[in-house]
């Protein structure tokens, strides 16, 4: 563990370096002010102004925050409102990465954790989508099953199609394939684990809260091909967090 | 009829051709005049215009944070004991972050074991409380910390939930994870925490299924990236 927490210190390191070497990007207020805050939140108060026409150099971004230095080499937070009608050395206005409502439909990444229930047994999921269009979208998830008797995992790829990537609300089917690998609990049975192919269908929405953040809802029905007889039939309901980039 | 037309418009589009460029003469008999004559002109009006590079600021996102925590776990039953882990975060805005925890710990022995003086109820593998939670966070309230009259640090309280699994006593086991924390910025990219969460999942080791609450207490240090 102790080496894990060393290796989490080490991946972070270059980050931290990275940040330190870029130059700052330079950009002249075009407002009549800009206001500066103590802190990266509304909350904070207001402990200066840059006066329309003088320089900042722009420091770092965090969430819709960013951090500026005057000539004065005075520093505070700015809210993106402001830094959006600031202007670059070539006089353009500073072109800034604000995910919108007008990028949801149009994003090519998918990433999100899911959380519900399959056939009784509490369910886990991460998955991850990549868009070749606005409407269709291929899938992959991982899945985490743990009920009272059993656990499981499961592991599936899937096509996904959006009918309406232009609605904030986005209803959506999907199909695919994986596999199922279930181990019932040592205390309770004693079986062997086993390994099933599974194939499945399902429908759900996808609703863009604020940002770069979806709420995502979905049905799947399973049916997992046993060695046995009789296939298995399973639902699943799950509700859930995505990111889109 | 039709022929001679078309002979006839034709050539005077190999006329036009050649003083207007226009490439529509192309399928005319006589290629090589009309080649010439749309290479020249091309020459005089094409302007040589140098192509300027702009790139787009990159301003430096430090949306991401990274850290390593160590503090107290409760395991309910079966004493109270050190663990470790990690965090990942993404601060989606000012309010609210998505967050991802890895923690282990060694359960200790029940007072049932040591007073019964009854065989282990556990092997040493299964003493192992290991969890994971994926889940989002609220900065309830952002404000500043003082330290003297000199310094002020930027700092929140905040409320997390997640779901995730533990693996205890042999068996996974789905796990609601409630917390509060406290964060102050030491720097803009270095902050200290002070976190408290509880661990709400289902053991049967002691005869019935029942819900236990593991309650934790952590320090940690994380960098934003």
């Amino acid at each position: 563990m102790r080496q894990a927490l060393l290796m989490l210190l080490l991946l972070a390191a270059p980050f931290a370096a990275q940040a330190a070497e870029a130059p700052p990007v330079t950009v002249t207020v075009a407002d009549p002010f800009l206001e500066l805050h103590t802190g990266p939140g509304r909350g904070y108060p207001i402990t200066q102004v840059v006066p329309r026409d003088e320089q900042v150099d722009v420091l770092k971004r965090r969430t819709d925050w960013f951090k500026v230095r005057d000539a004065r080499g005075r520093e505070g937070w700015v809210h993106i409102s402001q830094m959006a009608a600031t202007l670059t050395p070539s006089g353009a206005p500073l072109p800034i990465d604000d995910p919108s409502r007008e990028q949801f439909g149009e994003h090519r990444r998918e990433i999100g954790v899911l959380a519900g229930d399959f056939e009784g047994a509490n369910v886990i999921t991460i998955y991850g989508a990549y868009a070749f269009n606005p409407h269709l979208a291929a899938e992959l998830r991982v899945s985490q099953l743990l009920g009272s008797f059993s656990d499981g995992q499961m592991f599936a790829a899937g096509l996904s199609h959006v009918f309406r990537p232009d609605w904030r609300v986005q209803p959506f089917v999907s199909i695919g394939t994986g596999a199922l690998r279930i181990s019932p609990k040592g205390t309770l049975v004693q079986t062997p684990d086993r390994t099933d192919q599974l194939a499945y269908v399902g429908a759900g929405f996808k609703a863009y809260l604020a940002r770069r953040f979806i709420l995502r809802g979905e049905y799947n029905k399973y049916v997992v091909f046993t060695s046995r007889d009789d296939n298995e039939e399973a639902d699943e309901w799950k509700l859930g967090f995505a990111f889109f980039f | 009829m039709e022929a001679r037309i078309r002979i006839l418009l034709l050539t005077g589009a190999v006329a036009l051709a050649g003083c207007a460029s226009t490439r529509t003469a192309t399928e005319s008999p006589g290629p090589s005049a009309t080649g010439d004559g749309a290479r020249e002109s091309t020459s005089v009006i094409t302007p040589e215009v140098e192509r300027r590079e702009v790139k787009p600021p990159r301003i430096d996102t430090e949306n991401w944070e990274v850290g390593a925590y160590v503090g107290s776990l409760s395991v309910e039953d079966f004493e109270v004991n050190i663990v470790y882990g990690g965090r990942l975060a993404y601060h989606i805005s000012e309010d609210f972050f998505a967050e991802g925890i890895y923690g282990t710990a060694d359960a200790g022995i029940s007072s049932y074991e040591r007073l019964s003086g009854s065989a282990p109820l556990l092997t040493d593998s299964e003493r192992k409380f290991k969890y994971y939670s994926l889940g989002f966070g609220w900065n309830v309230l952002p404000g500043e910390v003082f330290l003297g009259g000199e310094r002020a640090y930027n700092s929140a309280v905040y409320l997390t939930a997640g779901v995730g699994n533990t693996t205890f006593a042999g068996d996974d086991r789905f796990t609601v994870t409630l917390g509060a924390g406290a964060r102050v910025l030491i720097k803009d990219w270095l902050a200290a925490h002070l976190d408290v969460r509880d661990h709400i999942l289902e053991v049967d080791v002691v005869g019935t299924n029942k819900q236990t609450h593991n309650f934790e207490a952590t320090i940690s240090l994380s960098a934003f990236f």
